[in-house]
């Protein structure tokens, strides 16, 4: 076990399943960077964000595969080779950008299957960054992973913690479904235990990252770290909050929730993305439909507004759920007011 | 380029085997028994076969929603094809692709795709795959004069240049993209430019001449199998029939159709060459049209009566594991 950053932790995934398995590539905009440049051909970016540093060097340009700024070949490009008998881990730096390659999620890799029968597997990977609070803009902040939930045949992670990004990639790379790997650009810097060697962390299996009474909190990669902390913050008001990250949209640990729900009879979930047609609505309409006889109270949903992530600083602070506005609505949820 | 005449008969079965297949789904259609849309490969026969003469079951193609010709010409069992159209239990897909998504891999058949442009990417990727196991395979892209014009294939074109893929743009060039002609929807006219931009050698072929399209592809796959990076063959042919089996075809002029089927028959131009040019008997031909009608009354039987998946059959095959 060592302290890592949430960068850290992914490069070690990646590694990790490259040293493992030959047939694993990556492809993207700038994984390596420096060809057709004046300065020679060294690495000149190691990713975007420095997640693939080092990787050329040490897996070979043949493995490690600087596209053009191309979004639908890469994705595509990245389906027939997982047609064809590789493992393919493809960027699309922003997932706002899914917005020129969605073609080939919706209709291509997610279809494959179930059109052609089961007759192949679509081992193929999408890492992509997202969220907002990095002054990044409308089109570089999104958080999509609803819409990409929706859509059957995908698979949909959300790491919120390094070591959750490790394991979850490593699972990612290794199974034979297509999968959007979201991560949140707030958290690269974020640190915390990670095992070492190799770890696998289940698609599907919620993580329980505070046990409580009195409601649960369920919230979704970079909202984990401010749910744990309302709760903390809480626990010291009595107020028992039990957060769950469901860490995988697609598979949903349904169980988990619909017994968290049962036990504490209040619901509360925190999202970070759109109020319509989200995880929020998708998961309040979860404990009407199943846990209706278990809850004391509405279920509750805190997301951004329907509008897109302004550029302008505060407005984007405003547009985030805060603190505040967490403890508030927990307070109103189990009845009891700010002290 | 020689040409061997074992090659030859079976380029003309597989000819004669799509066009008999395409005359049957019209029929079928027209008596309503074919479920969903049908696309007909018609008047185009020698582009697939001429191509795909080229390619061995470990070399990929992708196909488009006009797919029935490009699996035959790439090995894909009929009978297994007729079951998927008629989206029966063991079709080829267990029923549930239907005519616009028949793929066999075993066959190096990607899927027809009922994305116009979707296929591209995916061949690019199949390439990207020989290249990077260091074999010598290839992966082939059908595309139309319609999906020409999808950013997918400019893409697809730059992606495959800049990383030197054993990759063929196959463009078939039939007139019209669904209900409008080239003369309007193609910009500069002239599809085999577009690729020759991209720094990789671009032939024009006649899709109605079996030798002028084998010719020419021949040339593109030596060059990708030899890791030369990408080539590009356009070949024109014409569409016999509608875009889709019950479009009425009002942009087409009077008896343009009777007109092609007279002068742009792609088999009646090979027969010709078969006979006056490699010593083939027409008898010979004759029995292989035989046989192959035989063979696809049988199939076509066989299909109308096989059993429907079951409705469990909804819900399997969205994931691998869940």
């Amino acid at each position: 076990m060592a302290i890592k950053t949430y960068r850290e932790a992914l490069s070690d995934a990646l590694a990790q399943e490259m040293r493992r398995d030959p047939t694993v590539i990556i492809l993207g905009e700038d994984v390596v960077g420096g060809l057709g440049g004046t300065a020679g051909e060294d690495e000149a970016a190691g990713g975007t964000f420095g997640v693939t540093a080092g990787f050329a060097a040490e897996f070979g340009r043949r493995r490690v595969i600087d596209t053009p700024i191309t979004e639908s070949a890469i994705v595509g490009a990245a389906n027939g080779a997982a047609l064809t008998g590789l493992r393919p881990v493809a960027e699309v730096m922003f997932m706002d950008f899914m917005g020129v390659c969605l073609d080939q999620m919706l209709n291509q890799m997610a279809k494959f299957r179930y059109m052609f029968g089961g007759k192949c597997d679509v081992p193929v990977v999408i890492r992509t960054l997202m969220g907002a609070g990095f002054g990044a803009g409308p089109q570089h902040s999104q958080n999509l992973y609803a819409m990409l939930t929706a859509i059957p045949g995908l698979k949909v992670a959300l790491p919120s913690s390094p070591a959750d990004a490790k394991g979850l990639l490593a699972t990612a790379i290794r199974d034979n479904d297509p999968v959007i790997f979201c991560e949140h650009k707030l958290l690269y810097g974020e640190t915390g235990e990670v095992p070492d060697g190799e770890y696998l962390v289940p698609f599907g299996k919620a993580n329980i990252t505070r046990s409580g009474t009195d409601v649960t909190l369920v919230a979704f990669s970079r909202m984990v770290l401010l749910a744990n902390k309302v709760a903390d913050k809480l626990a010291r008001e009595g107020i028992s909050v039990e957060v769950i990250d469901p860490r995988t949209t697609s598979p949903l640990d349904r169980d988990a929730i619909l017994a968290s729900v049962g036990k504490t009879g209040r619901l509360v979930v925190l999202d970070e993305s759109d109020p319509y047609c989200g995880m929020a609505s998708e998961i309040t309409a979860l404990a009407a439909t199943e846990a209706f006889s278990s809850l004391k109270a509405a279920p509750a949903k805190i997301t951004p507004p329907h509008t897109p992530v302004p550029s302008t600083p505060h407005l984007e602070q405003l547009w985030l759920p805060s603190l505040e506005r967490i403890e508030n609505t927990i307070r109103a949820t189990v009845g009891k007011r700010a002290a | 380029m020689s040409y061997d005449p074992v090659m030859l008969l079976e380029a003309y079965r597989r000819m004669r085997a799509i066009r008999e297949f395409e005359e049957r789904m019209r029929r079928e259609v027209q008596m309503g028994t074919v479920p969903g849309f049908v696309h007909l490969y018609c008047g185009m026969e020698a582009i697939a076969v001429g191509a795909c003469m080229h390619l061995r079951d470990t070399d990929y193609i992708g196909s488009t929603h006009r797919g029935h010709g490009h699996c035959i010409a790439k090995g894909v069992d009929i009978g297994a094809m007729l079951l998927e159209i008629y989206c029966k239990a063991d079709g080829v897909c267990k029923g549930k692709g239907g005519s616009m998504h028949i793929a066999d891999l075993s066959k190096g058949m990607l899927g027809a795709n009922a994305i116009v442009g979707g296929a591209p990417p995916i061949a690019v990727g199949a390439a990207l795959t020989h290249k990077t196991l260091g074999t010598d395979g290839v992966a082939m892209a059908f595309i139309g004069d319609g999906a020409s014009n999808q950013g997918t294939v400019a893409e697809s074109l730059n992606f495959s240049a800049v990383l030197k893929l054993p990759m063929i743009f196959m463009y078939e060039n039939n007139g019209y993209a669904e209900f409008t002609g080239t003369g309007y929807h193609l910009g500069g006219a002239d599809i085999a430019k577009r690729a020759a931009a991209f720094g990789m050698p671009a032939e024009k072929a006649d899709g109605v001449d079996f030798f002028s399209v084998y010719d020419a592809v021949g040339r593109a796959v030596v060059h990708a199998r030899a890791g030369n990076g990408p080539a590009a063959v356009e070949a024109f042919a014409y569409r016999w029939y509608g875009h889709f089996e019950g479009d009425m075809q009002k942009y087409r002029g009077a008896g343009e159709v009777d007109r092609l089927r007279e002068t742009a028959d792609p088999l009646v131009k090979f027969e010709a060459r078969l006979v006056s040019d490699f010593d083939i008997g027409a008898d010979e031909l004759r029995e292989i049209d035989e046989e192959i009608i035989e063979l696809i009354e049988d199939k076509v039987a066989v299909a109308k009566a096989a059993p429907k998946p079951s409705n469990d059959a909804l819900y399997t095959d969205v994931y691998g594991s869940y």
